[in-house]
């Protein structure tokens, strides 16, 4: 009888744990491998940058990325927003170059896997982003001709052992731009086509060493990656890969009811997409419809994928000839962010709109409507258990 | 009675609490079964099929045969008369997007090269999410316009 209570016992005690610990189904358990790092696949060559793999490249573009000459006041470089030691973000709701920016410094793991760059998508590679701060006047405020005096004079020599002669300078003037101010523009009209091809091309070249740099730049294992490796070879987590009762449900959350995977998803927590989240606009900030008006600005860029400084052929320029340029759903559509390394990056969003994963949770289980256009997310009753185990998942991506 | 009772009335009881620990648990399983997610009749999910006013077959299957999430691809738009003759000269626009999460397709693909026997390749394809995507066809060719949808599923 004793033996039989016991059993009876045991029963009701596995039955009550089984219960209480979130099992996963085998579709569940696709979804969490279609998540680990190792579903990353080897970063594609690319082709439109024909010295993406190029090493004295890379060692060039990694020289200019520290440089803060490589900005009018001689303080800013890609690596004062981009730090080195902070993810290449720099913990702020917006960007400070030289002046204040009007959106949130993003971070650089994996950035060469995405097809578009910025918030808003508005350049469609990684060498044409890297031009844009260098003349944009909130950020490295400089201009072309003067950049590639710059090089001439600091880096010549690297320069022309990787991408050839220069071309002759001493007849440009030394600020010049199509984007610049008044006087730089005028200086950019009065120069030949030959000066302008010129210094164009200098221009370009520094974008693709940048980006051949910045592709060394991938993301790193987590908690969550050797979590998924035991779980899909059927091996019980140990060490830090076991999950708490608390992120187990974080991630059953996150891949199942709370629909955090139907746009966070492959290994890098992204589908490299622009959706309306009903994020609100910072107050004082200029209009910002994200991806609505990128459209025009990546159709008009001279560097971009249909322009005259991409390398190989325009088979490599898909995105942009598939690119939706007219659609309701672009207006204030921003892109998705990865999620990976999310938790010791505060604040968040495309101006830095939210302090906190949990003010993060709190506005997606919300759903409040755009102040334009239309959000696509849709309310979500959570507990706050529920909302604690979602951030408490989140934080598996950064450890 | 009961308190003092003999060998076989505590076989009883113990079957009693077995017998009610196992209704216990047919009740969980009935619970669990019930409110599991009813399977609702799942979309269309055919590769060919008749367009809407019936002028045309159309078939649609992924260029390389796989479909694979998040990379832009080709897909091939096989067009017949309902008497198995390949429709040429179509011209051919493309829509959609995902019912469920009210958004159109984050591509706008186009039917780029006519390939003989009815065959169109449909470029710039790319599905970013898994779920139900819809792909709308608008088809004009020498014997009418007329419209096809089809579902993929991901």
């Amino acid at each position: 009888m004793i033996r039989l209570s016991r059993l009876l016992a045991l029963a009701a005690v596995l039955l009550v744990a089984g219960c209480g610990k979130p099992q996963f189904s085998d579709a569940e358990k696709n979804t969490i491998a279609s998540l680990a790092l190792n579903a990353l696949p080897a970063l594609k060559p690319d082709t439109t940058n024909r010295f993406a793999d190029v090493p004295a490249a890379a060692a060039l573009g990694s020289t200019l990325f520290f440089d803060q000459g490589m900005s009018h006041d001689g303080n800013v470089s890609c690596s004062t927003c981009h730090k080195i030691d902070r993810q290449f973000q720099d913990d702020l709701p917006q960007a400070v170059g030289v002046g204040r920016t009007n959106r949130r410094s993003m971070p650089l793991a994996g950035v060469a896997r995405n097809p578009w760059f910025f918030w808003d998508g508005r350049r469609d590679s990684l060498w044409a982003q890297a031009l844009t701060p260098l003349e944009n006047p909130l950020e490295q405020a400089g201009n072309r001709a003067a950049f590639a005096h710059y090089i001439q004079k600091r880096f010549g020599e690297r320069y022309e052992r990787i991408f050839g002669p220069l071309p002759d300078l001493s007849t440009v003037p030394a600020n010049a731009s199509p984007l610049g101010n008044e006087a730089e523009q005028a200086a950019w009209k009065a120069m030949t086509p030959t000066q302008a091809e010129g210094v164009n091309r200098v221009f370009a070249n520094i974008g693709k060493a940048i980006a051949a740099f910045e592709r060394s730049i991938e993301p790193a294992q987590t908690r969550f990656d050797r979590f998924a490796i035991d779980l899909a070879s059927g091996a019980k987590p140990k060490g830090d890969a076991a999950f708490s009762p608390e992120e187990m449900l974080g991630l059953k959350l996150f891949i199942g009811k709370a629909n955090c995977v139907t746009c966070h998803n492959g290994p890098r927590f992204t589908d490299n997409s622009f959706h309306n989240t009903g994020v609100p606009p910072v107050k004082d900030l200029p209009l910002d419809r994200g991806r609505f008006d990128a459209v025009a600005q990546v159709e008009a860029d001279p560097f971009n994928c249909f322009g005259a400084f991409r390398d190989g052929d325009a088979g490599a320029c898909g995105e942009l000839r598939f690119m939706v340029k007219a659609a309701p759903e672009l207006v204030r559509a921003y892109k998705t962010p990865s999620l990976r390394g999310a938790a010791t990056r505060p604040p968040y969003m495309h101006a830095g709109q939210f302090s906190s994963l949990e003010e993060v949770v709190a506005h997606y289980a919300k759903a409040e409507a755009s102040v334009e256009g239309t959000s696509e997310v849709h309310p979500l009753q959570l507990s706050d258990h529920e909302r604690a185990a979602l951030v408490a998942f989140l934080k598996t991506l950064s450890e | 009675m009961f308190g003092r009772g003999t060998g076989l009335a505590s076989l009883w009881r113990y079957l009693l609490a077995g017998l009610g620990l196992a209704a216990l648990l047919a009740g969980i399983l009935a619970i669990v079964y019930l409110t599991a997610p009813q399977s609702a009749p799942g979309p269309d999910i055919s590769r060919s099929k008749k367009t809407a006013n019936g002028l045309f077959v159309a078939s649609f299957q992924p260029e390389r045969g796989i479909i694979k999430q998040g990379e832009l691809q080709s897909w091939l738009l096989t067009l017949k008369t309902v008497a198995g003759a390949p429709v040429e000269g179509a011209a051919i626009s493309v829509s959609g997007g995902m019912p469920q999460h009210n958004h159109g397709l984050p591509t706008s693909p186009q039917a780029t090269d006519y390939l003989g026997e009815g065959r169109y390749r449909i470029e710039g394809l790319k599905f970013t999410m898994s779920g139900v995507w819809q792909l709308r066809f608008a088809i004009s060719a020498a014997a009418g316009s007329d419209t096809v949808v089809f579902n993929v599923v991901l």
